[in-house]
């Protein structure tokens, strides 16, 4: 057999492991738990936490041997299962609150970090399942550890269900108040999207859609890190360079994810479903997707110049990453959170960062507003204003967008908030100050919107 | 190139570290006692600083790879050196299509 490697491909790889951050994300089992109903609550409960001890019950340790045999990282093992608003359609308030409880029975059981799928999808219209569902989502997450939940508000084919909106408004200050003293962390336990992928991997957004099959593996790979050291080392690189770099590196990246991937799918003998090609930045100094951006000649992220550099990242990205996986899913683009990215951070405390400007980000990369804390006076209906104007961006563009926001009770902008571990720490931002109250109160659906026109 | 993923059963072993005596009769020897077989080698010197990589068989060997690399960067670390043995998966599917 032929020796194949060249001595620069392997000091290359160790290089992007050890120095530049580059990781597996998550490896997340997605589980289906529509065989799990019962009028007995009890006996739900039980079927839920029996149903993923046995599906996922190896997967830390096997998550843990292929990161020892390739010797890369594999920070998170998390599973997701089907939205408990469907899977628990005729559970009332109360009931849900214990179905999160059994979740996160379950999900400290098989020693994973986060569960996903405290979910609903109502882009159109609530059933019984989703109002009770959404009703319990303040307790369920402010009394668990592990569980996360989102809420699906819009999509571009039926519009957006501005009742849902003002609901979660509601819901994420709620989250936040019951968890003051951990400066809301429940709240960034929940995302409220417009777009919702049904094979996401990452958290806190990730469930198993109905459309998937009983278990699948889906991973998510990390890496702005490898990106951001390949943009420092071509300062002179012109636009076509430059994202040419990017995709030959971000190609190198999702390889990893590939790899992963099959070896998770084949040791657990589970479907493999796909690999979500995202930029997931870390608190870790070096490990941000602000960095990358200054790095193609911004003085700071937020700054004028900062859509078009990460238009042109976040289509680099995915250009090198679709080449690099058989499937491609979840999210895949490049992540934006401002607590979890160490530059993002020093952007907003430079004042160079605004919500404004995230906002406009947003419009060109994967996924929304993400992990931004927000003045702890912020009423409900100022946060459903913000998911509302989040939500109408993916709802025209036809791209998945997000909301997590993370009222920080007590403090004002400017104040810090720590979450801890890879949520991180950031900078209260400051909000617009005059009230949106009345409009997102009118009620009813915003219409799907044309899609012919498209100027 | 058939990607193997798990059918192949080679490791590639990768030595960094200031240079000093005996690094290669520790990597060969621990090798040969675990009946790994070294496939290929090489390793440069630039400025003090020892680069080794090494294509290693694990067919005939009496450990298996998560065990080897666990303890030769436990021994490597105590020499201050950073030794690392991967599948050679890792390196394939990054660098080939």
């Amino acid at each position: 057999m032929t020796i194949t490697f060249a001595r620069e491909e392997i000091q290359q790889t160790i290089k992007m492991i050890h120095e530049e951050n580059l990781d597996i994300r998550t490896i997340t089992m997605g589980i289906s738990l529509l065989d799990c109903g019962s009028e007995d609550i009890s006996r739900m409960e039980e079927k839920i936490y029996d149903k993923i001890a046995k599906n996922a019950g190896q997967l830390v340790a096997v998550g843990e041997q292929i990161s020892a045999r390739y010797g890369i990282p594999i920070i998170n093992k998390r599973v997701s299962v089907t939205p408990i608003a469907i899977a628990a359609a005729h559970l009332n308030t109360e009931q849900m609150v214990r179905i999160a409880k059994a979740l996160n029975r379950a999900a400290r059981e098989v020693g994973i970090n986060f569960i996903g799928g405290f979910s609903a999808l109502v882009q159109k219209g609530f059933t019984g399942g989703d109002l009770a569902l959404i009703e319990a989502i303040p307790q369920a997450l402010s009394e668990t550890e592990f569980v996360c939940s989102s809420v699906n508000i819009g999509t571009t084919k039926t519009g957006i269900n501005m009742d849902a909106v003002l609901k979660m408004g509601k819901a994420i200050l709620k989250c936040a108040q019951l968890t003051a003293d951990q400066d809301g962390i429940a709240a960034a336990k929940l995302v409220v999207f417009c777009n919702a992928p049904e094979d996401n991997p990452f958290m806190a957004g990730a469930f198993h859609g109905v459309g998937e099959p009983e278990c699948a593996i889906n991973v998510g790979v990390s890496g702005p890190g490898v990106v951001a050291k390949v943009v420092k080392e071509f300062p002179e690189a012109d636009f076509s360079e430059l994202s040419n770099l990017i995709k030959q590196t971000a190609f190198k990246i999702t390889r990893m994810g590939e790899l992963i991937g099959r070896a998770a799918s084949k040791a657990l003998n589970v479907p493999f479903g796909i690999v979500d090609l995202s930029l997931a930045p870390t608190p870790a100094i070096g490990d941000s997707v602000a960095e990358i951006l200054e790095n193609m000649g911004l003085e700071r992220c937020g700054t004028h110049g900062t859509t078009a550099a990460l238009a042109l990242l976040n289509d680099a990205v995915k250009k090198g990453g679709a080449m690099a996986s058989s499937h491609v899913g979840g999210l895949s683009g490049a992540f934006i959170p401002v607590s979890e990215d160490a530059g993002m951070v020093r952007a907003v405390e430079d004042g160079a960062l605004t919500l404004d400007k995230l906002e406009a980000m947003t419009c060109v990369c994967s996924v929304g507003l993400d992990m931004i804390a927000l003045p702890g006076d912020v009423s409900a209906e100022t946060i459903s204003a913000i998911i509302a104007d989040e939500a109408s961006i993916g709802m025209i563009n036809k791209k998945t967008t997000a909301v997590r926001v993370i009222p920080a009770i007590g403090k004002k902008a400017g104040d810090r908030v720590e979450f801890g571990g890879l949520l991180g720490g950031a900078p209260v931002i400051a909000i617009h100050p005059f009230s949106s109250s009345k409009f997102v109160n009118r009620g009813g659906r915003i219409p799907a919107p044309i899609i012919s026109l498209s100027n | 190139m058939a990607l193997s993923l798990g059918e192949s059963n080679r490791a590639i072993i990768t030595i960094l570290g200031r240079d000093q005596t005996g690094i290669i009769a520790w990597v060969s020897g621990r090798l040969a006692e675990y009946n790994v077989n070294i496939l290929d080698i090489s390793q440069t010197i630039v400025n003090e600083f020892f680069t080794m990589i090494m294509v290693a068989d694990l067919n005939p060997a009496n450990i298996g790879l998560v065990d080897l690399a666990r303890i030769l960067e436990k021994e490597g670390n105590d020499k201050g050196l950073q030794v690392k043995a991967q599948h050679e998966d890792i390196f394939t599917f990054m660098h080939r299509i």
